[in-house]
Parts: structure tokens; C-alpha cells; sequence
């Protein structure tokens, strides 16, 4: 009666992390009404500059009231349906996303494609690059939702390239060959690796390296880059942001290949200005055809000619959004730290990062046993008895269990420190209960190789729960 | 190895460029009552410009609305991350108080079973991917939305089949045409997952009868198919007959197999005026295809920004019965111009009830009965009369002939203007064209030929076709 779209379960909406969300949502953590309920840690939010946002608004209510210089321009807005996207806001945004990446690179409107969030973006994509049965290969770990986002309606396949914590889950050469063989063995025609840059769950902005074998393979096996870049503007620390256009550029390649025609970007305002439920996405790219296929394919999800407006008065203005820019990498920064340092003083460590809202955090010697069923048990344990509702490496298709993404740039600074006592206290019990030696020696082991207080490791826990956030 | 795949270089996105000619004619010359008087006037895009006056009034005295507040209060911050899927429920219950005011209460709606998408054209494919495989067909009566080619089957790989309607009965469909061709499909070895109507049609402009609906049910009983109802038309309604949703004759079908199988795709860009802010729906009362299109809207959420101002905007029920009052009344009076306008120009159109457009009968203008002479023709009508309107065959219409034009999307002094071009232009036609039969003639001339192309009993001066031309999927933009 229906298609098998609809009655099967390749959507990728896990059941079991759904558990997560449920438990949250039955008992959600509130400082005065629930202090001992569920505290939200899996949701990769920027809830930490609404404040600069609601100011701008006071400031400006013309845009609010859909008016330009105190005239209505409701009727053209209403009106408004052109999916080649509202031409001020284009400006705008190529503008931004220049800024972000220091202006280095420099954007062409008409080459901006808008859509109703980067969930279409990334959908939109696989549908101009790739037929049904062809496959991407995305590094691990990964964003959980992409196994919705590009598979379930467009057919396409995703090959994990395998990342570990052995060189801070960088991607290398290797790797990629490795996972292009695999596809090879299983009949897949590889059309393309999408990276997440900065990483989600890493945190980590790719270095010249990893950019570098991206560039070499995708020239050898004549294959596309998407290069998700949804949180290029929560970049808070060094090394700085490099962007795929500009390590193309560097390498002086786009004229030797049709490699540029190749890349192609996705952004969206849903991280760095902390708007999700607005639904901005964009496809930047530099092929023609690629352009215009996913201009006529946003028609299934263009962005509100309301919104549209308001946010090209709202990056139109440059004090605002230099202003911006710098405050919310300057309090991510700080959010971060308190994570990171709350976690090592419960001797938890997590891979270093730079970027993003959520730390990459190493769990492995709280395991019972170095694997995804233990991974899982102290998921739960996690869950229902520290309530913290965080997300297993294991949802992220990471290789290596005992790695979780703790998020922390969705709630205030109180909760955070409540939820990192929780942990201290757990962390603390876990080792007088199950084994204070065994833990030390684990510990020491690890210490041997590198020391903790240097090497500090972001966690990324997935959770692509019903109502579905990065 | 080919870069790109199929759906991004092929050209079954169903945009033909021969009809985008009319809309780059239209922006290099575009109608402006002072500043370019000899400019084309659009006629081919089926937008409602009429009301936006009562909807500015409202805004003005509402400014929570847009401002982000409710009760004075900012909501921003809320606003700013509500991506849930399931919608703003009180958006949600806000839209469904309205389908149900639209339908005169006699149906209720569950804000439950109501996924919202980016517009209808995102609720359209979102349904092929629930309810058809790839390779699969659906079937839709002609005339058709030519926007349905590309939001139907481009991504989705499902085939449309047409059910073929003629002017013999006013365009209605029959249980033959059904019949006919759903055993076209099978010969073409598709397997038929349902049909898709759209009420009030586009671009006939006419709701469908109770006959048609009770036709449509058994037949999808029948061959244990669904049926989709694309009522994006129904608060455009403007006389009689009134509008018969299709959920009003399930009524008392609740526990049927049927009943799950009936979905309705709503929209506020005919009835508001609203296409810019993306507000679409699903309703089904099968739990899987919610659930399913749910997730599915993922792809193409409505912002929730817009989506807080509709909820405000529709709890106003002072205001959604005086705006569809209003607004169906000024919609009735266009309507009335534009056939008015029509007849002066001796030219007939499909009796209709609804829409923005009428269904014109250019027939007798036409060299042939061919679609050749109707290209030639509608080129005519763009270069020389400079209208944009829209010819049937792009609606898949299987006679030559027929127009859709626009009556809502232009000011009143202006669809005059159009209405006095198109009269000058029949007038030069008859006076001018040797070859042709003038109107009179052709009039008297069918009336007493056995194969007339009209039936007797259709003499022009009493039966008025109208007629609703294509609206173009134009290269910058998706009008129905």
C-alpha cells in the first residue's frame, strides 16, 4: 500500500538512542522545578548568543514588521517565491560566509543556492550527484542524522572511512583508499567524500593534511568534495578554519582538473547564529549544472521570504555581525573550557578540539569491556543514573567504542556545572566500584603514551532524536 | 564516469523552454501601467493579489505577530530553535480551524494527522515517496498543473497517466476515462498507485461535483488505490456550487479500509496570497503516512518564524471569516470582469466557480484544430496582443485551443486593459485573416455540422467555457 520509504526504518531513526530523548523529555532537568531530573547534553545547540540577536531585533524593528525604511514591503515579500532566493539576502550571505573565513575566499551570489535548512542542502546534493545505489564516503565518526539525510530518499549509499584515536581520528590517505576499495569489493561506484569541516562529533577544524589527501584523491578517482561547513562560525581557538576553496586555491590545482567544478559547500545559520527553526541552509557550488539542478530541486523546501528578510537586514549590518562573530567564539571558547576542564577533574579526558558545540569525550576506561554492548550499558547507566542525556560514539559510526559527544552550548552555565559535579561524582564512584587499580593502570597506561593535561580529547555523542538536531 | 546524475542533467524537471519564451518575453517587457504602458501583462500566473489590504490591516494592529511576542512577551528564543518536525501545535490547530471554517464545519479536522511542509509543492512529492515506488504511476485528470511533470516525478521516479477530460462534459471525469486510463497504465506495465485531483482544479477553475467525488471513491475502492486531493483552491471559491471537500463525503466511512487511504495537500498561497512564505500541509488519516511524512518534512520545514505569525493570524476568527468572505467576493467580481471582458471579445469560457484564472475557449481563433495552430496562436497572443497567458497543452489538455488566464494577480484598470487588447485583437483577426471563417460564421457554421467541434447544445452566448491556462513553470519561479 505505501512505499517502502514510508514503512521501513532505513530514515535511520534508531529506536534504541530514541530511548534518550524519551527519558529526557519524561524528566527534563530544570534548576528550580526538576533540579534532579534529565539534563540535556545531546542536542548540538548554540544557545549561547540569543541575547546579541534580541538586542539587534529591538534596534530594528522595521524588519521584524516586514518594513523598509518605514514602508511596507509586505506584498512583494508575500509574493515572493523566486527559488533563485531573495537577491539582498544572497548578498549578504556570501558576504558573512567570506567574513567567517577570515576573506580568503570570496563568494558569487549567483552561484548560492538557498534551501529550508542544510538537511535539504545535503539532500539536495545527492540528488545532483548521484544515482540511486551509488555511494559517498563520509569519515567516522559522523553526524547520525546523515544516514537519513543522504540515503533514505535518494538511494544513495554511505562507506564509513575509518578514523581513529591513534592519530586523533584524522583522515588520511590510507584510509580513504582503504574505504574506496571497500566500496569497490561491494559494487558501490563511489561518486564523492563528504566531510563535516569542522567536524561533527569532533570538534576539530581539518588541518592542511587531511584537506590535502581530500584534494589528491578526489582528483586521482575524479570524485566530488562536499564540504559541509555548517560550523565554520563556531571556531573559537586555533589552528584557524581552512576552508575546501581555499586549500583548493592553495594547491593550484582548479586550473590542471576540472577539480573545482567538483567542490561544492554546504552552510546554514543553524549552528553559527543559533537559529535552527528557521530553516536557512544553503548549496554553494561551482558547477553550473549543479546550480542550477539544486536552484529547481530547492522548490520542495525554499527558505520563508519572511525570514529571508529579516535576516539579510540583520547581516547587512556589519557592526552587528563582526560584533557577533567574535563575542559567540569568545563564549563558546569559554563553555568549552569549563567542559573540558570539568571533565579532566573527574579524570575524563576528550579529544582536543577547536570549534563546534560539543566536546569529543574519551570514556573508554569507564568501559567494562572495549565494546559497543558496554559502550551501551554505560550510555544507560549515563542516562538514568548520572541524567545526563549524552550520545554514544557508536550512534556516530565511530570504530572504536567509549567515545561519547557531550554538548554544551545548550543550556546556562549553572546546568553545565551541575552536570559536570554529576559526572565528577560518577566518575569518582565508577572507581572505588568497579576497580580503583584497574582504572589506575589504565589510566598510567595512557598517561605512559601521552600526558593527559596535554592531550585533551573532544567527545561527540549522536543523538538524532524524534524532533531530530544536530 | 558521468560527474552529475540523471535528475540533474536531464530535462524532466518539466520545464520546456518553449514556454518559458512567454516568461522571458514578460521580463524584458513587463506591463507597468506608467511606465510602460505597452508592456506584456501577466496573465499567467495564478497568484491572488486581491486581499493583501485586510491582511496588512491585521498586521498593523497586531505586531506580536511578526515581532517575535506573545502577550508581550518575547518568544524569540523559542522560536529561534523550534525545529520539531511535528510543527508548531498551535499553528497546526490554528490551520486546521481554518480548513474546517473553509468547508463550512461540515468536516473536522485532527491537528495530529496534519504535517506541515514548505509549500504544497513540497507536500506533493513528499506523498510520491510515501505512497508510490519508483517506476510506479499515479493518475491525474487533464486538463493538470503542468508544475505536477516536475513535482511529482523528477526526484520521485513515479509516472503520471492522464485521465483524459474533454469539453464535451464540461471537463468532468468519468468512470470511462478512469477506466480507460488506468488499463493504459497496465498496457504500459505501470502499476497504478492512485489518482490525484486537484479541487478546485487547476486550471479549469471548477469544484468538483458530488458525482466525481462518489466516482472517485468507489473507483480507488475498487482497484485498492489512494486518492490525493489537492484542495489548495478551496477558500477560493467564490459561487455556486459550493465546494465538496472529498473528506466531507467520507464522513461515516471512519473505520473503512478507504478512508485511510484519502489524503488532502493544503496550502495559504491561493487563498492568502501567501506563496513567499512557504506554508504547506498534509492530511492524512493514515497514521504510517503521517508518521512517515513527518520525517519526511525534515527536507523542507516551514520556518518557524512564519509559522508563528499563521498561528496568530489564524486564531483570529474575526478575521479568517471576514477575510474569506471578503476575499471570495472580490474574487467573484474579477471573475465577473474577466468573462465580461471575454464575451465583448466574442470569446466563451468555461463556466467556473473557483480559482484564480478562467479556462478560455480560443478555438475559434485557431487556424487548425492542432496544437501547432495553438502555439501559433498563443505566440501571437504574447508578441502581438502582449498577454502572458498560459496555452492547455501545457496542462496536457488533449484539445487544441483552450487558454488558462489570470484574473487575481493584476489591478482592475489593467485586467481592462488586457480584456480591451484581446477584443481589438479577435476584431483585427476576423477582419484581417482570409482564410479564417469569422466568428459568425464559425458560430453557425458548427452549429449545424454533425462533427462540430462543441455540441449543439452549447451555443456560445448561453454556455460560457471558461478557461484557465497553464500556469508556466517559468525558469524563476513555481505560480500555480
Amino acid at each position: 500500500m505505501l512505499s517502502r520509504k514510508a514503512s521501513c526504518d532505513s530514515h535511520g531513526q534508531d529506536s534504541s538512542y530514541f530511548l534518550g530523548w524519551q527519558e529526557y523529555e519524561k524528566n527534563p532537568y530544570h534548576e528550580v522545578q526538576n533540579p534532579n531530573g534529565i539534563i540535556q547534553m545531546g542536542l548540538a545547540e548554540n544557545q549561547l548568543s540569543f541575547d546579541l540577536l534580541e538586542s539587534w531585533l529591538a534596534s530594528n524593528t522595521d524588519a521584524l514588521g516586514l518594513k523598509r525604511n518605514g514602508r511596507s514591503v509586505f506584498r512583494e515579500l508575500a509574493l515572493f517565491q523566486d527559488y533563485h532566493g531573495f537577491p539582498a539576502f544572497k548578498n549578504e550571505l556570501v558576504e558573512f560566509m567570506a567574513k567567517l573565513r577570515g576573506y580568503k575566499v570570496a563568494f558569487d551570489p549567483n552561484k548560492l543556492v538557498l534551501m529550508a535548512g542544510s538537511t535539504s542542502a545535503n539532500e539536495i546534493l545527492m540528488f545532483c550527484l548521484a544515482e540511486p545505489g551509488e555511494a559517498f564516503l563520509l569519515p567516522t565518526p559522523y553526524y547520525p542524522g546523515f544516514d537519513r539525510d543522504l540515503k533514505w530518499r535518494t538511494g544513495v549509499e554511505i562507506v564509513p572511512i575509518h578514523c581513529s584515536s591513534s592519530n586523533d581520528f584524522r583522515i588520511t590517505a590510507c584510509a580513504l583508499e582503504e574505504a574506496y576499495q571497500r566500496a569497490q569489493k561491494l559494487n558501490l561506484k563511489v561518486k564523492g567524500v563528504l566531510v563535516t569541516n569542522p567536524s561533527n562529533p569532533l570538534g576539530s577544524t581539518l588541518n592542511r593534511d587531511e584537506l590535502n589527501h581530500l584534494i589528491d584523491f578526489a582528483i586521482k578517482k575524479e570524485v566530488h568534495i562536499i564540504s559541509d561547513e555548517i560550523y565554520s562560525g563556531t571556531v573559537f581557538d586555533s589552528p584557524s578554519f581552512i576552508s575546501i576553496t581555499e586549500a583548493v586555491m592553495e594547491k593550484h590545482v582548479d586550473h590542471e582538473t576540472d577539480l573545482l567544478g567538483r567542490i561544492h559547500i554546504v552552510y546554514s545559520l543553524s549552528k553559527d547564529l543559533g537559529l535552527p527553526g528557521f530553516r536557512v541552509g544553503m548549496i554553494y557550488s561551482n558547477n553550473e549544472t549543479v546550480v542550477a539542478a539544486a536552484t529547481k530541486m530547492s522548490s520542495f523546501g525554499l527558505v520563508s521570504s519572511q525570514t529571508q528578510f529579516l535576516l539579510s537586514n540583520m547581516l547587512s549590518d556589519k557592526k552587528f555581525t563582526s560584533k557577533y562573530i567574535k563575542e559567540n567564539q569568545r563564549r563558546l571558547k569559554k563553555r568549552k573550557d569549563m567542559l573540558v576542564s570539568g571533565l579532566r577533574s573527574a579524570g575524563i579526558g576528550c579529544a582536543k578540539s577547536n570549534a563546534g558545540l560539543f566536546c569529543w569525550v574519551d570514556m573508554r576506561y569507564l568501559l567494562r569491556s572495549d565494546t559497543f554492548e558496554a559502550e551501551k550499558e554505560l550510555w544507560k547507566r549515563i542516562l538514568f543514573e548520572v541524567g545526563l542525556n549524552i550520545s554514544p560514539g557508536s550512534s556516530c559510526h565511530c570504530s572504536e567504542p567509549g567515545w561519547f559527544r557531550v554538548c554544551f552550548a545548550n543550556m546556562s552555565q549553572e546546568t553545565l556545572k551541575v552536570a559536570i559535579r554529576r559526572i565528577e561524582v560518577f566518575a569518582e564512584s565508577s572507581s572505588s566500584a568497579s576497580g580503583r587499580e584497574n582504572l589506575s593502570h589504565q589510566r598510567s597506561v595512557r598517561n605512559s603514551r601521552r600526558s593527559l593535561s596535554k592531550w585533551v580529547f573532544p567527545i561527540s555523542s549522536y543523538n538524532d532524536h524524534e524532533p531530530a538536531d544536530r | 564516469m558521468k560527474p552529475l546524475s540523471r535528475k540533474a542533467t536531464c530535462n524532466t524537471h518539466g520545464q520546456d523552454s518553449s514556454y518559458f519564451l512567454g516568461w522571458q518575453k514578460y521580463e524584458n517587457n513587463p506591463f507597468d501601467e506608467v511606465r510602460n504602458p505597452n508592456g506584456i501583462i501577466q496573465m499567467g500566473l495564478a497568484e491572488n493579489q486581491l486581499s493583501f489590504d485586510i491582511l496588512e490591516s491585521w498586521l498593523d494592529m497586531n505586531p506580536d505577530a511578526a515581532g517575535f511576542k506573545r502577550d508581550g512577551n518575547s518568544i524569540f528564543r523559542e522560536l529561534a530553535l523550534f525545529q520539531d518536525y511535528h510543527g508548531l501545535p498551535a499553528c497546526k490547530k490554528a490551520l486546521v480551524e481554518f480548513m474546517a471554517e473553509i468547508r463550512g464545519n461540515k468536516v473536522t479536522f485532527d491537528p495530529s494527522r496534519l504535517v506541515l511542509t514548505a509549500g504544497s509543492t513540497s507536500a506533493n512529492e513528499t506523498l510520491m515517496f510515501c505512497l508510490a515506488e519508483a517506476g510506479e504511476a499515479f493518475l491525474l485528470p487533464t486538463p493538470y498543473y503542468p508544475g505536477f511533470d516536475r513535482d511529482l516525478k523528477w526526484r520521485t521516479g513515479v509516472e503520471i497517466v492522464p485521465i483524459h477530460c474533454t469539453s464535451s462534459n464540461g471537463f468532468r471525469i468519468t468512470a470511462s476515462a478512469l477506466e480507460e486510463a488506468y488499463q493504459g497504465a497496465r498496457k504500459r506495465n505501470l502499476r497504478v498507485k492512485g489518482v490525484l485531483v486537484t479541487n478546485p482544479s487547476n486550471p479549469l477553475g471548477t469544484t468538483l461535483s458530488l458525482s466525481e467525488l462518489n466516482l472517485l471513491l468507489d473507483f480507488i475502492t475498487a482497484k485498492d488505490i489512494h486518492l490525493i486531493s489537492d484542495e489548495i483552491y478551496s477558500g477560493t471559491v467564490f459561487s455556486s456550487p459550493g465546494f465538496v471537500s472529498v473528506m466531507e463525503v467520507l464522513n461515516g466511512y471512519e473505520n473503512t479500509e478507504v478512508w485511510n487511504r484519502v489524503h488532502i495537500v493544503y496550502s495559504l498561497s491561493k487563498d492568502l496570497g501567501l506563496p513567499g512564505f512557504r506554508i504547506g500541509a498534509i492530511y492524512s488519516n493514515d497514521e504510517m503516512v503521517v508518521a512517515a511524512a513527518t520525517k519526511m518534512s525534515s527536507f523542507g520545514l516551514v520556518s518557524s518564524q512564519t509559522q508563528y505569525l499563521l498561528s496568530a493570524l489564524l486564531s483570529d476568527k474575526n478575521f479568517t471569516k471576514k477575510y474569506l468572505f471578503e476575499n471570495q467576493e472580490r474574487l467573484k467580481q474579477r471573475h465577473k470582469m474577466l468573462v465580461m471582458g471575454l464575451q465583448k471579445a466574442r470569446i466563451s469560457c468555461l463556466k467556473s466557480n473557483a480559482g484564480l484564472f478562467c479556462w478560455v475557449d480560443m478555438r475559434p481563433l485557431l487556424h487548425s484544430n492542432t496544437f501547432e495552430s495553438e502555439m501559433e496562436l498563443w505566440k501571437k497572443i504574447v508578441y502581438d496582443v502582449r498577454l502572458n497567458i498560459s496555452p492547455g497543452s501545457s496542462c496536457h489538455c488533449t484539445e487544441p485551443g483552450w487558454f488558462r488566464v489570470c484574473f487575481a494577480n493584476m489591478s482592475e484598470a489593467t485586467l481592462n486593459l488586457a480584456m480591451q487588447r484581446l477584443k481589438k485583437f479577435v476584431v483585427d483577426s476576423t477582419t484581417n485573416n482570409s482564410n479564417n471563417r469569422s466568428l459568425d460564421h464559425y458560430y453557425s457554421a458548427k452549429n449545424s455540422k454533425k462533427k462540430s467541434l462543441i455540441p449543439k447544445w452549447s451555443l456560445i452566448p448561453k454556455w460560457v467555457f471558461r478557461l484557465s491556462s497553464r500556469d508556466r513553470d517559468r525558469e524563476s519561479s513555481d505560480e500555480r
